[in-house]
């Protein structure tokens, strides 16, 4: 076993947060008295976190870059407010409503990515005037709510996937096998990349770590998917986030944009002088991140039944929370989707532990300030250690 | 040897990090007034040593005895070591660019009255100190608008303000042209005259032979001798190179048969301007070209616009307004980008690799894959397994000494760092290699191989351009050798024409001279 506690003293940083995700859930669910574990909490943890996940995808590609965005919240109220004008006043599909979204934020993203990368404005400066911009342009179109949507358009965020084949032992089958599917998936890809590490002759984690990450990991997502079919099945936008993490996990991870993304945080000047096109990575990396925004609009505006301009305030902050807790360097050079989506998800069970325990939400906004600080800080003592070893 | 004439005597020092013996027992005497120089590869323990001395690495961190003047010393931070007069001078200068000179001399120790600096006593004071160590600018001149050389005189000048005794030079001379270094070292012997004893460490053995009373050798965090330098027998720096690296090395360069083909990279009237001061042509009319399986060698003083040169033509990374031709294969290509150098063959491998050369927070297989991820990947996916076998390939082929692939680069040494940098541009599979002081700051054992792999290059058929400072190595290395002067080519030997001296000779041309 002293492989297993070396090497996991070695990743202290890595499976730190797992094991703080863990921790907060454990101490929610004590002192939420069970309720936090609720099948009907569970589902609306991910619908109403689901924004922060979303924007932390974009985000983290842009922290790695290493810029920085301030206006998603405001491209959430925009384009949130688009979708609806496009559905309410101009009668179009609910479909094509959010489909033209998707297009204005590639278009805002373009557009702030042309400032940034082909200027060379600094990205606060270029996002800070976006925040401003958007937020007044997302008021002039809204005035200030426009409900009303299609329920097509509304369960986006708030409904499930049909119960298409019954059930099984009262639990819904098409839950269940999304569940299994789910994790068929995470045990043959984490087998297989080690079997090639492995042909390869190349150091892989302790046999032992690596199965008890596996059980640690089928457990937590059968458990989760256990949850989930005894209650109203999967929500739809439990779906939607799935697929963005493991596709951006495959974009940041495997591609050589993703692999630009990085060169180009890590050190700007190698990556110049090694032919790579900072310009356009950097263009892109704000498209990117404007279509994604675009995505948490429709999530943000079906959640919600309608489009307000004052939707989306200080989401941009809840995003680049997620990301530093998530381990991603300031810096940039550094950081995982997979862990921006656990500093979303502690953030998320923060926000929704300290509300099943009606704590007052200023007291919610200072405590969650201090987890960021505490993260942040323990990161660095972290780095500090290894450094000095 | 602890006699009255003992300034400082380092006794059975021995430094340890976690799994690494940095020091053991490790001995240093160095009398007053005397220059001491220190020796040893990179990693040897050398930086360690200072680091012990000057109390970075605080008392009770380490074992053994510190023994300053006659007293154990136990410093803890570099305050405590700077209060008894021991002043390191480092080899990246810690000046701030924005503040002028007197400010970065008095920093920490203002010349102040009740917290309120008194400017006139400030540059009265830096004005003295400046013409100690004989630099003519005035105090309120901004660090930013002086050069290397003259920073470099700074650092001592604001050493000299803390009174020292014993001064610490880490590596002083790396980043300076020949007439810089001989003027710090001039300096060097002058204040030894005034009676502050002066530890020099440097890879520049010529210069230890001409400046040092005593040498000390490290080799793998031992004391392995220290040399008379002014004794009877005669140190050369092969004497000196022998304890170093604990054989001789009576060929320091690799021998190679040239099998040299047709012209492969010509360019022609090529001049550049200055980024920021538009009017200066830092490169002025230059003309070169080297054939198949050549090694070409470009000699030149600081500023004389060899880097610039390579800089612009890799992709007008440098300068503005470029002007001039470049032909590959007797075609007239154009360079605008890096990825077009690129993409026609040409690569650059710059002199500052963690500048422009590396990700440091990177690992080794991403940093050898970053500029031909092309190679490694369909449409757009990396082959992350094909990525892992060509890094252990050249791990191997170039004996980059790390564990794995996966070994961060920022904690290999400088040697190893220039490796990872070679295979990155090897694997672009390049057809002209410009290496730009590709063994700068990287200890003897590392040069050799550096100097193999470039042999091995050119025997591939590679044509390879050499930029660098040091004589010896162009003479060892190069086919032809280009020598500029004031962004001028002012001629050309083949290798056998060449000598020190006839280089020398063409690379201080002054611009009314005519070029050959």
């Amino acid at each position: 076993m002293t492989a297993v506690t070396e090497y996991l003293g070695k990743n202290v940083r890595q499976y730190g947060i797992w094991g703080a995700l863990v921790a907060i859930v454990i101490l929610f669910e004590i002192l939420t008295k069970g309720l936090l574990l609720m099948p009907d909490s569970v589902a609306s943890l991910v619908q109403q976190n689901a924004y922060v996940m979303i924007l932390a995808i974009g985000m983290v590609m842009v922290i790695v870059a290493g810029h920085i965005d301030l206006s998603v919240g405001s491209i959430v109220a925009f384009i949130g407010g688009i979708v609806a004008i496009a559905m309410e006043t101009w009668g179009l599909p609910w479909l094509v409503a959010v489909l033209l979204g998707l297009v204005v934020g590639a278009l805002v993203g373009a557009w702030q990515g042309y400032w940034v990368a082909y200027v060379g404005i600094p990205a606060f400066i270029v996002t800070l005037a976006g925040m401003l911009i958007f937020r007044g342009l997302a008021i002039v179109i809204v005035g200030s709510t426009i409900a009303g949507l299609p329920p097509g358009f509304n369960a986006i965020s708030n409904g499930y996937l049909p119960n298409s084949f019954g059930f099984m032992a009262g639990r819904d089958i098409v839950t269940l096998a999304i569940g299994l599917l789910a994790l068929l998936g995470l045990v043959y890809s984490q087998a297989r990349a080690r079997m090639t590490l492995r042909k390869h002759d190349l150091a892989v984690e302790p046999f032992a770590a690596f199965v008890g990450k596996l059980v640690l990991f089928a457990v937590l997502l059968g458990y989760l998917t256990w949850l989930l079919s005894g209650s109203n099945g999967m929500p739809i936008v439990l779906i939607i986030v799935g697929v963005l993490i493991v596709a951006y996990t495959f974009v940041l991870g495997r591609t050589v944009f993703g692999r630009h993304i990085y060169a180009i945080g890590g050190n700007l000047n190698a990556a110049i002088m090694s032919g790579v096109n900072t310009r356009r990575i950097n263009f892109g990396v704000f498209v990117n991140i404007g279509v994604l925004a675009a995505v948490a609009a429709v999530v943000t505006t079906s959640r919600a039944g309608a489009a307000v301009a004052a939707a989306g305030d200080t989401y941009e902050l809840d995003a680049i929370a997620a990301c530093f807790i998530g381990g991603t360097a300031v810096t940039g050079g550094v950081g995982k989707v997979s862990g921006a989506m656990i500093g979303a998800l502690i953030m998320g069970v923060l926000n929704m532990g300290l509300s099943i325990m009606s704590v007052d939400p200023s007291w919610q906004k200072a405590i969650k300030g201090l987890v960021l600080l505490l993260a942040v800080a323990f990161d660095l003592l972290n780095k500090r250690r290894a450094g000095n070893s | 040897m602890s006699t009255d004439n003992t300034i400082l005597e380092m006794r059975g020092i021995t430094k340890l990090f976690p799994g690494v013996k940095a020091l053991q027992d490790v001995t240093l005497t160095v009398a007053r007034g005397e220059v001491h120089a220190i020796c040893g590869e990179n990693g040897a323990g050398k930086s360690t040593l200072v680091n012990v001395l000057s109390g970075v690495y605080p008392h009770g961190s380490y074992e053994g005895d510190i023994v300053f003047e006659d007293e154990v010393c136990e410093f803890r931070t570099l305050r405590d070591s700077e209060r008894r007069g021991i002043v390191i001078i480092h080899q990246e200068l810690a000046l701030s660019p924005y503040l002028s000179i007197a400010e970065n001399i008095f920093l920490g120790n203002e010349q102040s009255q009740r917290g309120v600096i008194d400017w006139n006593k400030t540059n009265a004071e830096a004005a003295k100190l400046l013409a100690r160590v004989g630099l003519s600018e005035a105090p309120d001149t901004k660090i930013k608008d002086i050069g290397v050389g003259k920073q470099q005189l700074v650092e001592i000048a604001k050493a000299l303000s803390k009174r020292v005794k014993l001064m610490i030079l880490d590596e002083p001379t790396a980043a300076l042209n020949d007439e810089d270094s001989a003027h710090l070292l001039d300096l060097v012997r002058s204040l030894k005259g005034q009676g502050i004893t002066s530890i020099i460490i440097s890879h520049k053995l010529n210069e230890i032979a001409a400046i040092a009373d005593r040498t000390t050798v490290i080799r793998d965090g031992k004391t392995i001798e220290t040399l008379d330098m002014r004794g009877a027998e005669k140190i050369t720096e092969e004497r000196i190179i022998r304890p170093m690296v604990g054989r001789s090395l009576d060929d320091r360069f690799p021998e190679r048969e040239p099998n040299i083909g047709a012209e492969v990279l010509r360019i022609e009237n090529w001049t550049v301007h200055h980024p920021i001061d538009q009017g200066r042509k830092v490169v002025d009319g230059a003309s070169i070209s080297v054939r198949r399986g050549e090694v070409i060698g470009l000699a030149g003083l600081m500023g004389a616009g060899r880097t610039e040169l390579a800089m612009s033509v890799f992709g007008r990374t440098y300068g503005s307004n470029a002007s001039g031709k470049v032909f590959k294969d007797g075609k007239e290509i154009h360079t605008r980008t890096v990825g077009e150098a690129i993409a026609h063959g040409i690569v650059y491998a710059t002199e500052d690799r963690k500048r422009y050369g590396l990700n440091l927070i990177e690992d080794i297989k991403r940093n050898i894959s970053a500029a031909a991820l092309g190679k490694i990947s369909r449409r757009g996916v990396v082959d992350r397994e094909e990525e892992v076998l060509v890094a252990e390939r050249y791990r191997k082929e170039l004996n980059i000494k790390a564990p794995t692939v996966e070994a961060i680069v920022g904690k290999l040494s400088g040697g190893n760092q220039q490796k990872v940098v070679l295979s990155k541009w090897i694997f672009a599979d390049p057809d002209v290699l410009i290496l730009d002081e590709p063994t700068r700051g990287i200890d003897v054992g590392a040069k050799y191989e550096i100097y193999t792999i470039i042999n091995r290059m050119a025997d591939a058929g590679k044509s390879v351009v050499f930029i660098s400072s040091e004589l010896p190595e162009l003479l060892g290395m190069c086919d032809r050798i280009y020598t500029l002067s004031q962004g001028r080519v002012t001629g050309q030997l083949p290798r056998a024409e060449a000598t020190q001296e006839s280089l020398m000779l063409l690379m201080t041309q002054e611009k009314a001279g005519t070029p050959r």
